[in-house]
């Protein structure tokens, strides 16, 4: 198989600046490859907006001397450029610092077993294919409701990929992987005044996409429950995550518990391994070898091997996430977190949405935040908000420019419910989440 | 001088790939037939280096190259993006070949063609890479280290670190012209976390500009961004729960600015104002301000980080007038947006690299100065807001919402500054904003050079600026409800 020789080749080509680094008088080092091919296509009002044909690669490669090291990376993987990459990190490592927490992971952490995770399925798809899908796509959107007065076009993106990772204790790895996505954003306007929003959807293989229509429908459908929006005055009261914004909220949960904000101290959940995060009634796992899912991987960016995770269980924390340099900081094991969580699920509740809103009774239901308004060292957190109020469990009218606030802490203390209507367009997987009280504010 | 640009450009792009100008000329020639109105080659090579200091070492540092090529296609009002990370004959080929799909149906509508611009260097073509050794720059970031620490006792963690960028650009347009630029950016940060009584707190400064290393040298600036990052993480210790609800608000000078670029900016992006998705659409003459506001996009500013000699399409930069007295005067624009509203390119054609496509983006986007002093303006406040200085921000441009987050606020009570206050975030709608700007400083200030932009996934270097402003009404999301 033609995709089986290609990662064969690329493999060699690690292997062979891996040789390099260590004739570089390298003591150990690390690189990665990758390599992606792509298309992307636009359609806006029925016309052709973009084509774009994406090519690139790059390799990047850690080298170090002892307990110093040096980084380099290139988009050109030639052989001149190979050695000159690695004689550039070399060149680095000379004037950084003596680390004894740095270094290549335990040999005995890294993966070892390589399941094929059924992330590859290439879509065998032209520019004029995939102008007719987006173009469909977009007609369902712009033909749903009279008020769908322009469009931000639809499009389809389809990108394949190789991804080789080494190691000089023998790690080498390389895997094929594909993302495909289709997306609509379009405008509504009622009195003078214009909304936008959008849906979209993204598998590994074209075959777990939503149709066409739905996503259409779906973009359109969103836009119009936005018109006629108001502002709302300033109160506390119990707030909805969506759950495709929830995933938001674990992911600043997320970010207080790895190591590089914990060994900094710059999170506000220091010292909270086996305490009480969250309500107990809250679990959180980690799947990282589902397969055909977005985040699933046998390893992490450091080649250490990745595994099922409790991470959160009856509200409590378990562990935290680790790689090997922020687990020797903190005197730790590594955790197989280099570059973060894979497949990260929060356990769902009996709830759809609309039974939350029932049991929520009178609040805000948000469905779009902005801005960053996230202090991961307080755990302050106001962010601007847009949604819809809420009374006796039925939504009453859209509301936007009005912010929400509280502290992280806090919020996670008091979430009453997780939704079952689970999002799985991500690496995080949740329902939509109610938290007891915030406070927002607004006119 | 100006023709040493383009040598420059093609000394670091062509000769080391063995590209002939007679080459491109070739794919030119190519590109543009049949139904392609025009197209342009965008070749780019960027060398990129990050040193960081952390817990008193230099743990790591990196050296980054990125090299590569675009072809674009433009027929009407499509686009069609090809590259390759080759610099070479055969891949420019079929990246036209590519390309040219977008063109298969419809009339050519051919442009015009202008001249080659010469454009006039607004920076020095420096690598700021080589403007210090190695160990120059490790002295740099222990001293900055060392100094820092020595600045508070309640000082728990000092991180530094310094960028440099030099990226040669050499941009091929219809009628064989060729432009290029040697741009060189560099910046420089400092973050602290502090710790008293159990409360820990951060505070982060950095700054940077089109220039080399020495930049941080001149004027102490490195310390300079060290100690404003220790003031700002020590008021915070003290600062108490921001309030919530509508009130006046007064913006610092400054970096505040980020307001200008969010509420109004990027809705005068002639992308968005084309295809009428702009809370801004069609509103050219019309009071969109008070009459107290002027704001311009500058790209023309010397040794700005938002500053371009030529922008990614080839034009010259340009002063903009966007808004004038408060009436709105006009958009920021590429090449595509241009011809298809019937105006002129306004040098605002930028691309994250050659692997993305031109978009109209803002360069140094600011409010010109008023005639109040900052103190009057203070004074007049009996209670409110004294915003001075920002995290971030984000805009909706179609409804004309945005949000941005205060990192050091106070309240004003009966005109004077009295206590921090935290977890300050301003939302408001962008066409209304300014039109409550009731009082504007004498103190025009451009923010430090940090700023970077996001649009369709695409980052670029932005600078923004304004005076102290007053603006009567500002919903300020707290948890003080």
């Amino acid at each position: 198989m033609q995709t089986e020789q290609e990662i064969q080749r690329l493999e060699t080509i690690i292997h062979g600046l891996l040789e390099e680094a260590r004739n570089q008088g390298a003591s150990s080092a690390s690189a990665g490859l990758s390599v992606d091919n792509g298309l992307s296509v636009s359609v806006r009002l029925g016309e052709v907006e973009t084509i774009e044909n994406h090519c690139s690669q790059g390799l990047g490669v850690s080298v170090y001397f002892g307990q110093t090291k040096g980084s380099a990376s290139s988009t050109d993987i030639s052989e001149k450029s190979i050695k000159e990459t690695v004689a550039a990190a070399c060149s680095i490592a000379r004037y950084t610092s003596e680390d004894s927490y740095g270094g290549l992971p335990d040999a005995d952490k890294l993966a070892t077993e390589f399941n094929d995770l059924d992330l590859y399925h290439p879509w065998d798809i032209d520019a004029e294919e995939a102008i007719t899908l987006a173009t469909d796509c977009e007609n369902s959107a712009r033909q749903y409701h009279s008020d769908i007065s322009n469009s931000e076009g639809a499009s389809v993106d389809s990108y394949s990929g190789i991804h080789i990772f080494g190691n000089s204790l023998g790690f080498l790895h390389g895997y094929a992987s594909t993302r495909h996505s289709l997306s609509c954003s379009v405008i509504g306007e009622r009195e003078g005044a214009m909304e936008r929003d959008y849906w979209y959807s993204v598998a590994r293989n074209k075959q777990d996409l939503e149709s066409t229509e739905f996503i259409g429908q779906k973009a359109a459908e969103r836009t119009i429950q936005r018109l006629g929006a108001r502002g709302l005055s300033s109160r506390k009261c119990p707030v909805i995550y969506s759950a495709e914004i929830a995933s938001s909220l674990i992911g600043s949960f997320l970010g207080a518990i790895s190591g590089g904000s914990l060994y900094r101290k710059s999170s506000f959940l220091l010292d909270s391994l086996d305490t009480q995060v969250f309500p107990d009634f809250m679990r959180l796992y980690e799947q990282p070898h589902l397969l055909g899912a977005l985040g699933s991987s046998m390893y992490d960016a450091e080649g250490v091997s990745t595994r099922a995770n409790e991470i959160v269980s009856a509200g409590v924390l378990n562990t935290y996430l680790l790689s090997s340099y922020s687990a020797r900081k903190l005197g730790m094991q590594t955790t197989g977190h280099a570059g973060g969580v894979r497949n990260l699920c929060v356990e769902a509740g009996d709830h759809n949405l609309a039974q939350l809103l029932k049991q929520m009774d009178t609040g805000l239901l948000v469905t779009e935040l902005m801005g960053q308004g996230v202090n991961p060292v307080t755990g302050d957190y106001s962010r601007g908000a847009a949604g819809f109020w809420v009374e006796q469990g039925e939504i009453q009218y859209p509301v936007q420019e009005i912010t929400i606030a509280g502290n992280l802490k806090d919020m996670f203390q008091h979430i009453l419910a997780v939704g079952n209507d689970i999002e799985y367009r991500g690496n995080i997987r949740t329902g939509s989440i109610l938290v007891e009280e915030m406070a927002i504010a607004g006119e | 001088m100006d023709n040493s640009l383009i040598q420059l450009a093609k000394q670091a792009i062509l000769v080391p790939t063995g590209l002939q100008e007679t080459d491109i000329h070739r794919v030119m020639d190519q590109l543009i037939t049949g139904a392609v109105d025009d197209g342009d080659i965008y070749f780019q090579s960027s060398h990129y280096e990050s040193w960081v200091m952390e817990d008193g070492i230099i743990k790591d540092a990196s050296h980054n190259i990125e090299q590569g090529a675009g072809v674009r296609a433009l027929s009407g009002e499509k686009t069609g993006l090809a590259y390759s990370d080759k610099i070479e004959l055969n891949e420019l080929l079929t990246a036209t070949k590519n390309v040219k799909a977008i063109a298969r149906q419809g009339q050519s509508a051919k442009v015009a063609l202008s001249a080659a611009v010469h454009p006039t260097p607004l920076y020095p073509s420096v690598n700021p890479l080589n403007s210090l050794t190695d160990q120059e720059k490790v002295d740099l970031l222990l001293k900055i280290d060392t100094q820092t620490r020595q600045l508070d006792p309640r000082i728990e963690q000092v991180i530094v670190s310094l960028v440099g960028v030099q990226e040669h650009i050499l941009i091929a347009n219809q009628g064989n012209s060729l432009t290029g630029d040697v741009r060189p950016l560099v910046r420089m940060n400092v973050s602290v976390i502090v710790e008293d009584k159990g409360r820990r707190e951060q505070g982060s400064m950095g700054g940077g500009a089109r220039a080399d290393y020495h930049y941080f040298l001149e004027q102490d600036r490195a310390m300079s961004f060290a100690k404003e990052a220790v003031r700002q993480a020590l008021v915070n210790l003290e600062a108490t729960p921001a309030p919530a609800g509508s009130m006046t608000v007064v913006l610092g000078s400054g970096w505040p600015g980020i307001l200008l670029h969010e509420a109004i900016g990027h809705g005068l992006e002639g992308d968005f104002n084309r295809k009428g998705s702009s809370a801004f659409s069609g509103r050219i003459g019309e009071r969109v301000a008070s009459s107290l506001c002027t704001i311009v996009d500058n790209g023309t500013l010397a040794g700005r980080r938002g500053s371009l000699s030529v922008d990614d399409e080839g034009t010259a930069t340009q002063n903009t007038m966007l808004i004038e007295n408060g009436i709105l005067k006009g958009y920021m624009q590429d090449k595509l947006n241009a011809r298809l509203m019937g105006v002129q390119s306004t040098g605002n054609g930028r691309r994250e690299s050659y692997a993305h496509t031109p978009l109209p983006r803002m360069t140094n986007t600011y409010m010109l100065p008023g005639e109040s002093e900052p103190e009057e303006i203070i004074q007049s406040v009996k209670n409110g807001l004294y915003a001075k200085s920002f995290s971030g921000g984000q805009v909706d441009i179609t409804s004309g919402k945005f949000v941005f987050s205060a990192s050091e606020a106070y309240l004003i009570e009966d005109g004077k500054i009295t206590r921090p206050v935290k977890g300050a975030t301003l939302v408001g709608n962008g066409p209304e904003v300014l039109t409550r700007v009731s009082m504007v400083g004498n103190d025009l200030e451009l923010d430090s050079g940090v700023g970077t932009c996001g649009k369709e996934g695409q980052s670029v270097p932005v600078g923004v600026g304004q005076p102290t402003l007053k603006i009567d009404g500002l919903t300020v999301g707290g948890t003080d409800v």
